[in-house]
């Protein structure tokens, strides 16, 4: 097992490694001479050449990666021209209230996904299931902006129960927040509560046709017995997964709900960071998505393991 | 007497499905009709999938002969229609400049089609050729190859896009582009373990002791079979392009105005919610639309075509 | 007809009648699914006393594993009893509310079947599975349950049962776990015990042990016995009542001695005459075909559902479908012209033929294909895995060379070394002389025509996507260079030689039936013409009446081409009906090698005598000494010293078997044994103890 670990947390620093190069190839090499678009064509070529010093960007591109990532490290993530501070306080604190709209969500759609395949899945052709796997269906696609605005067109601004933006001080403690989170955080389960409802659905009706369901039914098990004794013990393995990948893939989602409700989170963040053209914040913001996403693949390839036996005794 | 099923209770004991009663059916014999009725049949039998066909097909037809169709220009301004509601000479209503919102919306599907569509096809070409070819070759090529993707699947898909749509600038080709490197490693990967399972079949064994040349066996045994899932997975890479496209448009990083692009227009709409929800609500309720439809097909060609089987 | 044998008396006591335990009257089972509602079991009638095993023999469609569960309501959710009874111990099942019914299921029936690594949960301890019996049905707590847990375990002949109480099934070899599912449906000392295929997964001596551990148990609980399989050899261990089902109904019932020595409906006639039967001489005989195949159950004739392929058929067995009666004491019947069907060695003489005449030792052909001291080594994480360790082999031009083993001795590897699939590791093969490059990439055409294979899986022998006719002419133009149209006549003309319609031309695969796509790989097989042919187990997927037709066709196309082959399998009976010299192999190399018939006969290499004893054969008159090895195959990575078998040998003579590989010991003609052993004291050693009954086997 501990080889296992190793392994897979070898292959999680080279892939951040290898993404790391990735990002910074795009926003540095790519993008083509910073100085010409920031000071415009006419300027001259002096003081483009200044501007180039200054941004350090005379040096060849190895060494500006090579320094660039080993302040990543340290912790020194520079300065962010656009929002002329310190970047990494920035970024963390945009962390932190992306988390909180995480964990709201997260807690909304996995219980829920969980129940609705299961359901589904001991359904299996019936209306209810017909009903959850084609509405699953449905929001596996359903971009964040589209139920975004439909949930705010509802909620907001018919019902007025909710306010139709969370705009929030970013520094706001949960409590405060919490009104602001329910929106979006209902917009963001959505796409995910599909996932995990297509995944339990789809893996319990594989382990209900398995001989070792015959086998408790004809041990004479209570049927609730077999429920969760056998079926869910192998059946929510896979699902556990998804999960753990699933909060990976919050992030992603993170990026056009924040947006739809101008949510004060690192997806806004990066999206500002872009639309500024401001390279410090992309690669710092952009990395640091792409190592949480990471991590949490190796989680759940981590937990995976250790829950099923035929891996973890073998 | 006819005996009520102990499975009749709350909780399905045994779940038996086409696959086991061939068991009770020894195959062979008479001729059996050919692949394609059959899969006809099978979707006849799936209302879900069925109405997700047909509604992609009119969208198909509207990307192909949307600008002969739509009733207006799509630039169009009309000062005095500005943000008029739905009413029979503007069945969706107008937006801002007076523009017809219906006219927009077909016109925007082909725009959605082609991006989303060559994106697609492109990724499939060759992430089917990097696929094949590594999951034949094996070995530590495909050992690397594998690892390069798999950095690739490890972004998520949106935060790749923006970044490098952020560095190229948006134009309709660079998006393209982004799509289509966006999807390779996933096709890839579809192929690659179709590769992998049919390698070792005994039917490519026969071909290898034959003496068959690699190629043959690659585009000859291999690629054939692995045609259903292939086209499964080009089908559901097709219906996310549509998410990509139209997410990229709403943030501004996509197409640039006037393009009718679907996100784009929800993005211009925003302004105007409370005045004239129409404006975003219909252009969102097309994407909705059309998406779902996208994703009940590829679910119904899953079904239909590989039955007891296609995980994802 | 007089019926001469008697009747089987029924075994344990005789003091006290049979007390009925389990009856079924006129069950009918019903599917509903694509293709419309399925009558798979129609108007069965059967009844196991206490104490007795009835065997419910059957090919691929014949309803009884449907028959087994729906008599106990366990059925898919689309499968429906439509009408009659089913009594346990006297209460009717049909009917019971559900609670009660799971009640019984648990603490009255067991249920044991075939895959025991699929049938245990593999998230959860074998010991706390067992104890959930006990628990929920014996009313004991935790530690009165592992009490009980241990011995049952123990009952069933486990070493070390606190040990595996603590493992995970995937932990276990195959025997093992299939005593723990044995032990677990015994457990509450059940009234009724089904067992479906229970042995069909394991290796022959694994199974011999299995078996001989069911009769023990038969002896020790009172349990009344149903017992599914379509293996007749098995049957005749285990049983002492059998049913034979064909298409959903019953065709006969009777004692087992009866059934087999006088069977009265011409499907078992014909069942027992597509087994091989145990026949070391060299005069080889085809095996019993049934023309045409096992009707679909919406596709029924009108009358009666085998008369389309019986022999004995009548104008009026057409036009009614004839019942199942009792036709002589306790023997039923379901045909109407019973009183015609011959005894069975009668019709066997009559229906089969000498396929080939006897070869003498002086008129041996010369050798086709050699191999050398071959090896195939394959390096893992943990080490080396040895999956052929220096194995001799000869295949003579147009001979079959049989190669034997369980899993795990190199027999599938070896033949793909020979083809170049696999490619060797060491040693060298030759063919005609010339060594042949190790894998198949760097074989010249000439030479990869030369050798062709015919795989085990049928279903994925044949590319989808190709029609029947593709199949066939890619190897005649490829590599027998002909023309298209050439290529096409000479298709047809192979598809007729292996009795296919020309019709099937353009079929695609999934159009045939197992048994015919195995037919389509042979033509393709011999469509390049090669002088070699491996067969990799191509028949051990198959139907019985499809085995021995296939069998036929093999044997009859080497009479025709004068094609050699290697014909690889795990079935000895099977390998001894084919071959014209034997190869018995062990975890990677050969133990007794040599011409059929004194392979065959003592003296034995102690692995073959082992095997021998364990073929379970299709006759009651014949006992065979049960020489049962311990344990199980260890695996290729660690091969024990010296002899690779002692650990298991039961003639193991000590420490020279466990430290010195043993030499060969030349018997006559090419027969070698590979053992320290001399041939003279195994021979006399094996002449007292293989002693069998009447007319047996290699005594």
């Amino acid at each position: 097992m501990g080889k296992f670990i190793l392994r897979r947390l070898g292959f999680m620093v080279l892939t951040v490694i290898l993404a790391s190069i990735i990002i910074f190839w795009a926003t540095t090499v790519l993008p083509g001479d910073v100085a010409s678009q920031t000071l415009g064509r006419f300027a001259t070529e002096q003081a483009k050449t200044e501007l180039r010093h200054q941004l350090g960007l005379d040096r060849p591109v190895t060494v500006q990666y090579a320094s660039w990532l080993g302040g990543y490290v340290r912790g020194d993530w520079g300065t962010s021209p656009s929002m002329d501070t310190l970047v990494r306080p920035v970024v963390f604190e945009r962390l932190r209230n992306s988390f909180m709209l995480a964990v709201v969500a997260f807690a909304l759609y996995v219980p829920l996904g969980i129940f609705l395949g299961l359901l589904a899945a001991l359904r299996k052709n019936t209306w209810a299931d017909n009903l959850i796997s084609v509405g699953s269906l449905a929001f596996i696609g359903l971009p964040e902006f589209v139920s975004g605005l439909i949930l705010i067109a509802i909620f907001a601004i018919e019902l007025h129960w909710l306010p139709s933006q969370s705009s929030i001080d970013p520094h706001s403690t949960f409590v405060e927040a919490f009104p602001y989170l329910i929106l979006p955080a209902i917009t963001v389960a959505l796409t995910s509560l599909a996932y995990v409802v297509r995944m339990t659905r789809s893996s319990t009706v594989d382990v209900l046709q398995m001989d070792y369901v015959r086998t408790a039914n004809l041990k004479g098990l209570p049927p609730r017995r077999v429920l969760f004794s056998h079926v869910l013990r192998n059946s929510l393995l896979p699902t556990i997964t998804v999960v753990a990948i699933g909060i990976g893939w919050l992030i992603g989602g993170l990026i056009v709900t924040e947006s739809v409700y101008d949510y004060p989170g690192i997806g806004r963040l990066l999206l500002f960071a872009i639309q500024r053209r401001d390279l410090v914040l992309i690669q710092a913001t952009a990395l640091l998505i792409v190592i949480i996403y990471v991590v949490a693949n190796l989680v759940a390839d981590i937990l995976y393991a250790v829950l099923n036996p035929r891996i973890r005794y073998n | 007497m006819v005996e009520p099923n102990i499975t009749d209770e709350s909780f399905d004991t045994a779940i038996m499905d086409e696959t086991m009663a061939k068991e009770l059916l020894p195959p062979g014999g008479a001729a059996r009709p050919k692949s394609w009725r059959i899969y006809w049949r099978r979707l006849k039998k799936r209302p879900a999938a069925l109405v997700g066909t047909i509604i992609f097909c009119i969208f198909l037809f509207l990307a192909v002969f949307g600008p002969w169709v739509a009733p207006y220009d799509y630039q169009a301004q009309n000062a005095k229609a500005r943000l008029a509601t739905p009413s029979v000479s503007h069945p969706f209503g107008a937006d801002q400049f007076g523009r017809d919102i219906l006219s927009r919306i077909i016109v925007g599907t082909r725009n959605i089609f082609l991006l989303g569509g060559f994106g697609t096809l492109i990724a499939v070409i060759i992430g089917t050729a990097i696929g094949l070819a590594s999951g034949y070759i094996g070995g530590t090529g495909d050992e690397v190859v594998m690892r390069l993707l798999d950095v690739l699947l490890s972004f998520p898909s949106l935060l790749l896009a923006m970044v490098l749509l952020a560095s190229v600038g948006p134009s309709n080709l660079n998006i393209v582009l982004v799509v289509a490197v966006l999807y390779i490693p996933m096709v890839a990967r579809v192929v690659r373990s179709m590769v992998l399972d049919l390698k070792n079949k005994e039917f490519v064994e026969a071909a290898r002791v034959r003496g068959e040349k690699r190629s043959y066996i690659l585009f000859r045994e291999i690629l054939p079979n692995s045609l259903p899932p292939l086209l499964v997975e080009a089908s559901m890479r097709f219906s996310y392009s549509i998410f990509l496209v139209a997410s990229l448009g709403y943030l501004g990083l996509g197409v640039q105005p006037p393009s009718p692009d679907w996100g784009l227009q929800i993005n211009e709409a925003r302004n105007f919610f409370t005045l004239a929800p129409w404006v975003l609500l219909f252009p969102a309720c097309t994407i909705a639309v059309l998406v779902v439809s996208t994703s009940l097909m590829s679910d119904g060609l899953r079904q239909v075509m590989l039955p007891g089987g296609g995980r994802n | 007809m007089e019926a001469t044998i008697p009747m089987q008396a029924p075994p344990g006591g005789a003091a006290k009648a049979p007390r009925p335990v389990f009856e079924i009257e006129g069950l009918h089972i019903d599917y509903t699914t694509e293709l419309g509602v399925l009558h798979a079991v129609r108007d069965v009638s059967l009844m196991v006393n206490e104490h007795e095993s009835f065997g419910l023999v059957g090919e691929s469609g014949s309803g009884k594993s449907t028959l087994a569960m729906g008599s106990i309501r366990y059925l898919a959710s689309n499968g429906k009893v439509t009408d009659g009874s089913v009594r346990l111990n006297g209460v009717e099942l049909l009917g019971l509310p559900a609670k009660e019914l799971r009640e019984l299921w648990g603490s009255r029936i067991g249920v044991v079947y075939q895959s025991p690594l699929s049938a245990l949960n593999p998230s959860i301890v074998i010991g706390k599975q067992l104890a959930e019996v006990a628990r929920q049905h014996l009313g004991m707590d935790r530690s009165a349950a592992s009490t009980r847990v241990i011995e049952m375990l123990t009952k069933v002949a486990m070493p070390d049962p606190e040990a595996v109480m603590k493992r995970y099934p995937h932990q276990l070899s195959g025997g093992m776990l299939q005593r723990c599912v044995i032990a677990m449906a015994l457990m509450t000392d059940p009234s009724l015990l089904i067992m479906d295929e229970p042995t069909t997964a394991l290796d022959v001596t694994t199974q011999a042990v299995v078996l001989d551990l069911v009769a023990d148990l038969k002896r020790e609980f009172d349990s009344a016995i149903l017992y599914i399989t379509h293996d007749l050899g098995v049957i005749t261990k285990i049983c002492d009542r059998v049913g034979v089902m064909y298409a959903g109904q019953f065709m006969e019932q009777a004692a087992l001695y009866e059934l087999f020595k006088r069977p009265l409906h011409p499907y078992t006639l014909d069942l027992l005459g597509c087994v091989p039967h145990f026949d070391p001489t060299p005069q080889k005989r085809s095996l019993v075909t049934i023309p045409g195949a096992i009707p679909r159950v919406d596709q029924l004739p009108p009358g009666c559902i085998f008369a389309p392929r019986c022999k004995f058929v009548e104008e009026a067995c057409t036009t009614a479908r004839p019942p199942l009666v009792e036709v002589a004491g306790a023997h039923l019947s379901a045909c109407r012209r019973w009183e015609v069907v011959p005894p069975p060695a009668e019709y066997l003489r009559d229906a089969t033929e000498a396929v080939r005449a006897a070869q003498t030792e002086a008129a041996r052909p010369g050798v086709l294909v050699e191999g050398d001291d071959v090896q195939v080594h394959f390096k893992a994480p943990k080490g080396v895995i040895r999956a052929v360790d220096g194995m001799d082999l000869e295949v003579r031009i147009g001979e079959t060379l049989g190669v034997v083993g369980e899993s795990g001795s190199g027999k599938t590897t070896v033949a793909r070394a020979i083809i170049g699939l696999t490619p060797s590791t060491g040693g060298t093969i030759t063919l005609r002389g010339k060594r042949l490059p190790r894998s198949t990439g760097r074989r010249p055409r000439a030479t990869l025509k030369e050798i062709q294979m015919v795989f085990q899986n049928p279903d994925a022998s044949l590319n989808p996507t190709r029609s029947v006719g593709d199949a066939i002419m890619r190897p005649l133009s490829l590599l027998g260079g002909l023309d298209r149209q050439r290529a096409k006549e000479r298709a047809k003309e192979l598809l007729l030689a292996v009795s296919l319609p020309v019709s099937y031309f353009e079929r695609l695969p999934h159009e045939l039936s197992g048994g015919e796509k195995q037919r389509v790989a042979i033509a393709r097989a011999f469509a390049a013409e090669p002088e070699l042919i491996l067969c990799d187990e191509p028949i051990s997927s198959l139907d019985v009446s499809v085995q021995g037709s296939l069998m036929n066709l093999l044997m009859r196309l080497q009479v025709e081409k004068q094609t050699s082959y290697v014909f690889i399998s795990h079935d000895l009976s099977a390998v001894q009906h084919l071959s014209d010299a034997i190869a018995v192999v062990y975890l990677g190399h050969v133990m007794e090698i040599g011409d059929a018939t004194r392979v065959l006969t003592p003296p034995f290499h102690p692995y073959t005598e082992a095997l021998l004893s364990a073929i379970p054969l299709a006759d009651p008159d014949i006992k065979q000494k049960p020489i049962r090895l311990g344990g199980s195959v260890p695996s290729a990575m660690f091969v024990p010293s010296g002899c690779r078998f002692h650990p298991r040998c039961p003639r193991c003579l000590g420490e020279v078997c466990v430290e010195q590989e043993p030499p060969w010991r030349e018997g006559e003609g090419d027969h070698r044994i590979y053992c320290h052993i001399p041939l003279e004291e195994l021979a006399r050693l094996q002449a007292e103890t293989l002693v069998l009954a009447d007319q047996g086997e290699g005594a």
